[in-house]
């Protein structure tokens, strides 16, 4: 898998190598490689700055915009925006005030979509790959054909969800109403109440699957088929060869997997702002769009940047928590 | 050996270094080439973006050739504009001219991002005198120099099908609310005999957050009621706002006269497509009419927004607010003086007369109305709705966070009635409190 690939790197980069140099050079200990290149600092220079002007410098400046009040104001002049302390926290991550309540209904209810968007990519991308990876007629094609919706813009796919979830003219309605004649003949709405929750979930889930089908198609392959055979030969049963011999091989790969693909579907924001605009209904406000809502429609830039510092902090711990649990750890021997 | 790979490695970490600093520099503009040109970000007015494009490039280039600078135009979508010219003000990098919604006028002027019109730039512009006064009010706060001045003129008016109404025997459009849903009632049916309504008395965009913050202005005015006190301070829920919101959301809910299917739409043009094909017979809007004559549809005539009494006057007999598109110069433009000359030319009597013929709004400056063009029934009843049954939203900074806000809470509401839920007076109530104490907590 790719994830091996980085250790030996550093080994040709100058950094000393204690046992192997005292070995072969005895007569000039310690000398000669104890002076630092300058080298491979200067060829990182380079990233390393982009780094801090791309990732970090954004971050650090979204932290401190959750201490000011920055609205219309403000704004223009940001850098001059009065400090106000933990005043956003206060007004913003209040239970008892509505704009708090909202908050953490909307972190909730982000939890909840992420599980069940995981659950669904996963075992799609899972079962799509484990039929792929057994040669037969026509594979190249299926393999293309599942990679559509991740190769399509997330914007173009969305929009004709939009289209599809129609109330009126909508292909799913047509569909279930038209055809099929469920709901008495009432059409549902899926872009507004209930059901507008699991028009994202949907969304997102055939956004997301063909995701998790390459990473483990890709996993997959690396699995030697003679492990199959001897366990086919000692009466394993398919189910049996899946859970024994599939999953616990492919485990680093699948964690990390979980973990990425966790991340991007908690912080889920084209999807519900192309279906609904800028104001989700009630019952499917994610908290990305929440926050947006809060910045950029009601011009409360403090309030906004508050949440995101909050959704920061829960993000880290959840990952690190992930990480330290699920995450293989480096064997005595790999260690760095 | 050593020595040149470490040569060669600085000069390279040099040469990107500068490479980059000089992209950045390049792309804040402010050299010799920009005076010339100009970037004017112009809204939606037209059906299409392409529409608009079209429409101002040949204006424009009457513009370049009377002075020779170059109008690289952009047009913006709604649903974008208020974002785009947010991150403009933020970073200080933006165009040179913009087009703004005339209720973002005051928010905006706060910011301070954009130039006064007073002193010498307001006679560079030509002057206030040349506009018609009640468009002119709308540039910024009472008794601060405007930074933004009229461009079209719109006002809200009720369109209805002609023949639709001939149909159900209405010779007169409805005057009064009670008429209105009256009238709407009738004009609901079943047209073909299957059993399901394909004709509805009303069209609305339920999820389109500024037409339902328009709605609150007017319904609640028309009912006593207003958005914000004496003082400046929110009152989304008071009496007169409650009753006149419940009134519009009852149009889905208890009356039903309006499709459950319009609380999903979101454009404002959805509605003019919806009459046109005949599925609806009566909505409110501001300038359909080039989308109407895009789609070849001209059974339709304009009359006023009902009323609660049919001669309400004052604050009671809003029917509109002074609705409009204005012009504004970004500070941080390099070209102060080509700038006022582009918002000197689009405020000319021939760019004026030329332009509002195109959109199908009306002119803000007073000797364009010379034009016979404008002196039609159409045009006539936008300013009379102008003159007599129009008021300013409210001029507050806040009025762009109030329009999100309301807007949102109402599209909420028809949300819950076209799933044939009941909404009472209390739950429009509860809305709307919680509404106004998001604002308050943000202040």
């Amino acid at each position: 898998m790719t994830l091996n690939v980085l250790p030996p790197a550093s080994t040709e980069s100058g950094l000393p190598e204690e046992p192997q140099r005292s070995e072969s050079a005895p007569l000039r200990p310690a000398r000669k490689k104890k002076r630092p290149s300058l080298l491979p600092y200067g060829l990182i220079a380079p990233a390393a700055l982009a780094e801090l002007l791309i990732h970090l410098l954004p971050m650090v400046l979204g932290i401190w915009i959750a201490f000011i009040t920055l609205n219309q104001l403000s704004i223009a002049n940001w850098v001059d925006a009065p400090f106000v302390g933990f005043q956003n926290f206060v007004n913003g991550l209040n239970p008892n005030s509505s704009i708090g309540a909202e908050f953490y209904s909307a972190l909730g209810r982000t939890i909840g979509f992420t599980i069940i968007v995981l659950a669904i990519a996963w075992s799609m991308g899972m079962l799509g790959a484990v039929l792929l990876t057994t040669s037969f007629r026509g594979r190249g094609i299926l393999r293309t054909l599942f990679l559509v919706p991740y190769a399509l813009p997330s914007y173009v796919g969305t929009i004709a969800w939009a289209f599809m979830f129609n109330r009126s003219d909508g292909a799913i309605n047509h569909f279930l109403v038209d055809q099929l004649h469920l709901f008495g003949g009432d059409r549902p709405f899926w872009l507004l109440g209930g059901n507008s929750f699991w028009a994202i979930v949907i969304v997102t889930a055939w956004q997301m699957w063909p995701f998790a089908f390459l990473m483990l198609l890709a996993a997959l392959q690396n699995i030697p088929g003679d492990v199959y055979e001897a366990a086919a030969l000692d009466g394993a049963s398919l189910w049996k060869q899946f859970t024994r011999i599939t999953l616990p091989m492919i485990k680093p790969a699948n964690a990390v997997l979980m973990l990425i693909m966790g991340l991007w579907i908690f912080n889920q924001f084209n999807v519900p702002f192309v279906l609904f605009g800028a104001a989700s209904p009630k019952e499917a406000t994610l908290i990305s769009p929440l926050i947006y809502q809060q910045s950029f429609s009601n011009w409360n830039f403090g309030l906004g940047g508050a949440m995101s510092v909050l959704l920061l902090i829960v993000l880290l711990i959840a990952s690190a928590f992930y990480i330290r649990m699920v995450l293989p750890k480096p064997k005595p021997g790999e260690e760095d | 050996m050593r020595t040149t790979t470490k040569w060669l490695a600085a000069v390279a970490v040099g040469a990107m270094t500068i490479g980059g600093m000089t992209a950045c520099s390049s792309s804040s503009g402010g050299d010799a080439n920009s005076t010339k040109t100009l970037t004017y970000w112009a809204s939606n007015q037209a059906p299409t973006i392409q529409g608009d494009q079209k429409v101002l490039k040949a204006e424009l280039a009457k513009f370049t050739d009377e002075t020779g600078i170059k109008v690289n135009i952009e047009v913006i979508p709604w649903t974008n504009l208020y974002n785009k010219i947010l991150t403009a003000v933020s970073s200080g990098d933006g165009p040179d001219v913009l087009s703004i919604g005339n209720t973002w006028a005051t928010s905006l002027q706060s910011s301070g991002a954009f130039v006064p019109f007073e002193g010498d730039a307001l006679k560079a512009i030509g002057g206030k005198d040349k506009f018609v006064a009640s468009s002119y009010a709308t540039g910024g706060a009472e008794g601060k120099a405007p930074t933004s001045v009229p461009l079209y003129g719109l006002s809200y008016s009720m369109y209805y099908n002609t023949k639709m109404f001939k149909a159900a025997g209405i010779d007169t459009p409805p005057a009064t609310w009670d008429e209105f849903v009256a009238d709407a009632k009738k004009l609901t049916k079943d047209t073909d005999g299957d059993g399901q309504i394909d004709q509805w008395g009303v069209t609305m965009a339920g999820s389109s957050v500024s037409n339902n913050a328009h709605q609150a202005f007017v319904r609640g005015l028309q009912n006593g009621g207003a958005l914000y006190d004496a003082d400046g301070k929110p009152t989304f829920a008071s009496d007169g706002e409650v009753k006149g919101i419940k009134q519009w959301v009852d149009l889905i809910g208890a009356d039903k006269v309006v499709n459950p299917s319009d609380a999903e739409s979101v454009n404002g043009s959805d509605m003019a497509a919806t009459f046109a094909d005949g599925k609806a017979a009566m909505f409110f809007d501001q300038a359909p009419g080039a989308s109407l004559a895009a789609r070849n549809f001209t059974d339709y005539a304009a009359a006023p927004v009902p009323m609660e009494t049919a001669d309400a006057t004052g604050l009671l007999g809003t029917q509109s607010h002074v609705a409009g598109i204005n012009l504004s110069i970004f500070k941080n433009t390099g070209n102060l003086s080509g700038s006022e000359k582009l918002v000197k030319f689009m405020t000319s009597v021939p760019a004026q007369q030329s332009l509002n013929k195109s959109f199908a709004s009306i002119p803000v400056v007073t000797d364009a109305y010379d034009d016979p063009a404008f002196k039609t029934d159409a045009i006539k009843l936008k300013q009379e709705i102008l003159k007599d049954h129009a008021q300013p939203m409210p001029l507050q900074v806040s009025e762009g966070q109030m329009e999100t806000l309301v807007g949102t809470a109402i599209k909420n509401l028809l949300a819950q009635a076209a799933q044939g839920k009941d909404v009472s007076e209390s739950d429009v109530k509860s809305a709307l409190e919680d509404a106004n104490s998001q604002m308050t907590a943000s202040q």
